[in-house]
């Protein structure tokens, strides 16, 4: 066999099928993949509201709220908390920007007197090892139980009360900051 | 086609002799960046041996149809598209390990390792003889980011595949999670590989 010669119309006719080959192949799994995706996103969304709120027996996904977030492609979800007709918690997805590398959202959960229950990282893309220890219980142990109204959610170093994670000042930052989002969210929703 | 090389030495050849991290020192993004546990190195390695596995089969099939002057462009094609493949299916079904590797996936694509076999040997091979040669290569590539995940997550972390054996607040050598300590790491296991007589 042959190696097929440089001609113009040899190189043309090779990327073109490589590209097409390559395009049908990625449509099919990106098609195949959809479900199992938007699926284990939605898990992820189920399981981490059930982590961030007390015990609840209403569906918070139906009754989810958006509202619309400043700077930002995707909107504040709000997910209410209930067990029969008493609101137990909220659970609401804040965002920052201010990441290491990218956007950073999470989802924290508020009693109904405002003090937060727990958080957990929906997405992040920081640096494996070190930022991505926003995500470690013993980090986010320091905010549960905190009321924002009286606990300041920046970094000591800015004047605020959160211990910063070893070499990720920005991170920690851009955490807080989702946090802080998604209490005024909290705020503004229990004025109305 | 002939096969031209010996089997066994094409594939013993990846793990120590020409191991890709260590001894020939390539892919050193991932291998420096997500190197930071022992199971992220073990993800990596998987998911790029398995790209250079699939690379190595599809180029060893048409490098006979892909005109020497745009060889380059259609390998990275077939190599891009393998890992895109990689990354939806990671997202889907191993959402965790999706998460920990984040933006290190899309970047195989332009790890030099795959693009190097594939030029370097699967170009120039038959089937088997590149099947061969990415299994050794991919492993020598799985034990490497393995090894020097562990060393750094042991010294930075005190623990191993996520075991804790240190105290809740013990001081470890952070420098070790930091990219400082993965050239330092990367350093003395390269020197310690080097010194392993491979005949």
């Amino acid at each position: 066999m042959k190696k097929k010669e440089s001609t113009f119309i040899n190189m043309l006719a090779a990327l073109f099928i490589v590209t097409l080959i390559s395009g049908f192949a990625l449509s099919y799994v990106n098609i195949a993949t959809e479900g199992p995706i938007s699926e284990a996103k939605l898990k992820r969304k189920v399981a981490a509201i059930k982590m961030v709120v007390p015990a609840f027996d209403n569906n918070p996904v139906s009754e989810m709220k958006t509202i619309f977030a400043e700077g930002y492609k995707d909107s504040i979800e709000v997910y209410v908390a209930r067990m029969g007709t008493e609101k137990v918690g909220t659970a609401i997805i804040g965002m920052s920007s201010k990441g290491f590398s990218g956007l950073i959202k999470v989802m924290a959960g508020f009693n109904p007197d405002g003090t937060i229950k727990n958080i957990q990282v929906l997405e992040q893309k920081e640096t494996p090892g070190l930022g991505t220890k926003i995500k470690s219980e013993r980090f986010i142990q320091q905010y549960v139980t905190k009321n924002p109204a009286s606990f300041d959610l920046k970094v000591k170093k800015d004047g605020g009360q959160v211990d910063a994670l070893t070499g990720a000042t920005i991170s920690t930052r851009a955490f807080s900051a989702a946090v802080q989002q998604a209490y005024e969210v909290f705020e503004n929703l229990k004025k109305d | 086609m002939e096969s031209t090389v010996n089997k066994k030495e094409t594939f013993l050849r990846g793990i120590v002799a020409e191991n890709p991290v260590f001894v020939m020192l390539l892919g050193m993004c991932p291998t420096l960046g997500v190197t930071t546990s022992g199971f992220n190195g073990l993800g990596m390695g998987v998911a790029t041996a398995f790209v250079l596995l699939m690379s190595n089969i599809v180029v060893s099939q048409v490098k006979t149809q892909i005109p020497s002057k745009v060889r380059i462009p259609a390998f990275i094609i077939i190599i891009a598209s393998f890992v895109t493949i990689v990354e939806m299916v990671l997202e889907a079904y191993i959402p965790f390990l999706y998460e920990q590797l984040g933006i290190f996936i899309p970047l195989i694509v332009v790890n030099c390792l795959i693009l190097g076999r594939a030029e370097a040997f699967a170009s120039k091979n038959n089937l088997l003889d590149s099947i061969i040669d990415a299994l050794g290569m991919g492993l020598g590539f799985i034990i490497a980011l393995t090894l020097l995940g562990a060393v750094r997550e042991i010294l930075g972390s005190g623990s191993l595949f996520g075991m804790s054996f240190v105290p809740e607040n013990a001081s470890t050598f952070i420098i070790f999670i930091l990219p400082p300590g993965a050239f330092i790491a990367l350093a003395f296991l390269s020197a310690i590989f080097n010194k392993i007589p491979t005949k």
